[in-house]
């Protein structure tokens, strides 16, 4: 647990040596912040009918977005893992005294964490201090507030969790471009990045509520707003949970399935 | 041919702060320091020259060499070479000039050599009747012709510098640049490539600048050096006049008959004593060379003798110190 | 000119050593853009319009900016990823030879992978257009071809004000990518949906209206006032290059003072 937190406070204070680039970043975030709400906003003028979920819920739902982005990005990667992984490296990495898919998904955890914390805090800050109607609002209850953080949280987990599985499919590919593609492109959409879930059709909602994205971004955003009522939420949580306990599971399985090959091909 | 006169530059640094205060200062406030690169250097090459520019690093070398090959503008001075202004009439001025940087590749990494020759052909508007003769007799004298059709990327160090040198000659120089000509290749590339700087510089006159902390370089190659440290000019003159001012101790090894007796001569300091041999070093201002052989051959049974100059290497470093550097 | 086309295709040359990460890239460069284009796609499923604006009205836009963002990634790439350049002190290099340096760092680098989106917005154009009743006339055409043109040229210029910044500080580039990779967004669909103030920005300050708003609504038929005006605003638009370009001379006059 030490040598986590001592990968966190390094990433942290790395980070912060880059504060011109994450200010440039939060500039970013919030321009593409505003133009999505601007969109939205259009789309929602002319609506014939009652959209399922309101403009300002939806408000929250972006700004939340964007203030957490790294909690959704899977192009947000650890190039050092795959080099370590297609070069043959991996030998050197089998020799230290903690298990690797502890290692690694400590360091990822870390990685996204650091890169979170400084960007977020800016942007809500800031988004909360906006006039209305583009302002970030608080959460309806302190319950909702509770459940939204715990939701995110969980969801950073099983974010990692997932990504894990992208860095394993590279021993079996060899070239993290392939990968990545398909992950990024697959959890970006069916995290609600593109469009929030329940713009979606409704047969594109059915795949994306039984796939594990939208538990990662999708559903913590919309317990902020309060969209999903509480008692939902509750057992959102306990999906999130078999979710991240299922996929540990399996992602620890199947590294230790394609080292065994590594080794084996290794000699 | 090439003239500097006065020549200055001095940089400023935005002093970087670690810590929250600090940082969040620095956004609208920064302190700066001024570094004085070059100061008030003066000096004229002739055509036809190979010169050394030697220095520790951060002694203003390359400052030097980019300001004459155009890239920078100094502060203050005159520069003329060939006629021109290097920093004004850029794109006029460097058709004459070769610039070799040691450490990049003007190569493209992926492509057979031949192609980059070609592009830099383009590059130069070099017209093709000039430009197949030319690269004929660099493909002949750099020993290229199993290489230029390989790329760059499965090219030795050694076979990729002298790539590189064709490369910069392509459009025939008058002058050319090299920084670091040698760095990490192994001993007989560097031989091969001073060896064809020699040649370029009689057959073609071109005439030839290296920067090098290699001191062999300069001891095979240049005529001249010049040193700069701290931004001033510190020596211009030939080498051997650098051996004189400062080099006057010679080595002496001498291989001799048994004699367990241990000796001293007159003007020279023991380096190493064994029964067989012994190493002196000797001051030829106290006394010469020619003596201390006599007077060993008084003392012990000689039965071969080597004397060496001191390294250059150690001159300079001997340098270095007086000038404080 | 010529030696524009000497470094393409010894760029070329050197891509095609690299055949499978060429189409991988490619393949992947279809598909990201395929995705957002979805979005857009049951957005319109489920509001039918956006201020008045149909879907394939809306389609086309999408395909014009991405072609241009797709065109110029390919062919201005260099300005694009000049802060490398600049870090390994390889600009110096360009300072040696007897050209320009735009034409050089222009021929720095290109990114052939950009093909994939490249496809991927023609295929939405020929879709959109093919949906939509233009009344089709030479000079209709020529707008089109020009809008493309024009926003190449904005994409391009923005590049090379992120660049020049380069001469100052390396720090904080990701700013630039609200310009290109936002404004790209944003011109996606026609800048009327956009506030007031978002909408003059990008008209006026950088010109992204006048590679798709403001001559759509003269191919649409649908410009009130002087036609002649929104036929000619790509021109207008292309134009913004310009003062990109003397920014770009100014910092490598700065560069060359400082030598930073």
């Amino acid at each position: 647990m030490k040598m986590y937190l001592a990968v966190l406070r390094l990433r942290l204070n790395m980070g912060m040596q880059y504060r011109a680039a994450a200010l440039a970043g939060v500039a970013t975030q919030f321009f593409w912040g505003f133009i999505i709400i601007m969109v939205f906003e259009a789309f929602y003028e002319h609506a014939a009918m009652t959209p399922p979920i309101s403009i300002k819920e939806l408000i929250q739902y972006i700004w939340l977005q964007q203030a957490f982005l790294v909690f959704v990005m899977m192009w947000f990667r650890d190039n050092e893992l795959f080099d370590l992984i297609t070069s043959g490296n991996i030998a050197y990495e089998l020799c230290r005294p903690s298990g690797l898919y502890g290692f690694w998904y400590a360091k990822l955890l870390a990685q996204r964490l650091s890169s979170a914390l400084l960007r977020c805090f800016p942007i809500l800050i800031v988004a909360f201090l906006l006039p209305k109607p583009y302002k970030l609002e608080p959460p309806p209850s302190i319950w909702a507030f509770l459940l939204f953080l715990s939701s995110l949280l969980l969801g950073l987990l099983l974010l990692v969790a997932i990504s894990m599985f992208l860095y394993i499919s590279v021993f079996i590919t060899l070239s993290p471009m392939g990968s990545l593609l398909v992950f990024g492109v697959l959890s970006e959409f069916f995290a609600g990045l593109v469009i929030p879930v329940p713009l979606m059709p409704v047969w594109l909602q059915k795949i994306a509520y039984v796939l594990p994205f939208r538990w990662t971004a999708d559903f913590p955003f919309r317990v902020y707003s309060g969209h999903i009522p509480e008692s939902e939420a509750v057992f959102g949580i306990f999906i999130q949970l078999a979710f991240l306990t299922v996929l540990v599971l399996l992602g620890r399985a199947a590294l230790n399935g394609v080292l065994k090959k590594v080794v084996v091909q290794g000699g | 041919m090439i003239h500097l006169e006065g020549i200055s530059k001095s940089y400023r640094i935005a002093k970087r702060q670690t810590g929250l205060r600090q940082a969040a200062k620095a956004l609208f406030y920064r302190d700066y320091t001024t570094i004085n690169a070059l100061k008030d250097i003066s000096f004229s090459i002739n055509q036809g020259e190979i010169v050394g520019y030697i220095g520790p690093n951060g002694a203003g070398k390359s400052t030097t060499i980019k300001i004459m090959s155009g890239i920078l503008v100094p502060d203050t001075g005159t520069c003329t070479i060939l006629g021109y202004t290097p920093w004004k009439d850029r794109t006029e001025y460097v058709k004459n000039i070769g610039v070799v940087f040691g450490q990049r590749s003007q190569l493209w990494w992926d492509v057979p050599v031949m192609d980059s020759f070609e592009l830099l052909k383009d590059i130069y508007k070099v017209p093709q009747q000039e430009y197949k003769p030319t690269i004929d007799l660099l493909i002949e004298t750099l020993d290229l012709q199993t290489i230029v059709h390989s790329p760059v990327r499965q090219l030795s160090l050694g076979q990729r510098m002298r790539c590189e040198i064709a490369a910069s000659l392509i459009h025939n120089p008058k002058i050319l640049f090299l920084d670091e000509p040698t760095i990490g290749l192994d001993a007989v590339s560097k031989i091969a490539v001073r060896q064809f700087i020699k040649t370029i510089n009689k057959e073609k006159g071109v005439t030839v600048i290296l920067t090098t902390h290699d001191m062999n370089d300069i001891e095979a190659l240049a005529d001249r050096v010049i040193l700069i440290g701290k931004g001033s000019l510190l020596y211009d003159g030939n080498l051997e006049e650098l051996r004189k001012h400062f080099g006057t101790s010679k080595i002496i090894t001498a291989d001799y008959a048994k004699n367990t007796v241990p000796f001293q001569i007159f003007g020279t300091a023991t380096l190493s004593w064994t029964p067989e041999r012994v190493v002196l070093s000797i001051d030829t201002e106290k006394v010469k060379t020619s003596e201390v052989i006599t007077q060993l051959s008084n003392k012990v049974e000689l039965l071969d003798v080597t004397i060496e100059s001191q390294p250059i290497e150690d001159i300079i470093v001997q340098l270095y110190k007086e000038y404080q550097i | 000119m010529s030696l524009y086309f000497k470094y393409l295709l010894i760029h070329f040359k050197s891509q095609m050593q690299y055949r499978t990460s060429f189409w991988l890239l490619s393949i992947g460069q279809f598909f990201i853009p395929f995705s957002i284009f979805a979005g857009l796609y049951f957005l319109f499923e489920r509001f039918g319009q956006i201020k008045g604006w149909q879907f394939f009205e809306v389609a086309l836009c999408f395909a014009i900016i991405h072609m241009a963002f797709s065109l110029s990634e390919c062919f201005a790439r260099g300005f694009d990823m000049f802060s490398g350049l600049v870090v390994k002190g390889e600009f110096d290099r360009f300072l040696v030879r007897p050209r320009s340096t735009f034409v050089q760092v222009l021929g720095s680098k290109f990114e052939f992978t950009r093909v994939g989106r490249l496809l991927q917005s023609l295929i939405v154009l020929v879709w959109a257009l093919s949906n939509l009743s233009i009344e089709w006339s030479a000079i209709k055409a020529i707008t089109l071809v020009l809008m493309i043109v024009s926003g190449v040229f904005i994409f391009t210029g923005i590049y090379m004000l992120a660049a020049a910044m380069c001469f100052w500080t390396v720090q904080g580039l990701e700013v630039a990518s609200i310009f290109t990779d936002g404004g790209r967004e944003m011109a996606q669909y026609p800048l009327n949906i956009y506030q007031k103030w978002v909408a003059r920005f990008f008209t006026y300050v950088i010109p992204f209206g006048t590679v798709n708003y403001l001559p759509l609504q003269y191919i649409l038929g649908k410009a009130n006032g002087n036609e002649l005006i929104h036929m000619l605003t790509p021109v207008l638009g292309s134009l913004f290059i310009f003062p990109c370009f003397l920014v770009w001379q100014f910092g490598v006059r700065h560069y060359r003072s400082t030598g930073s």
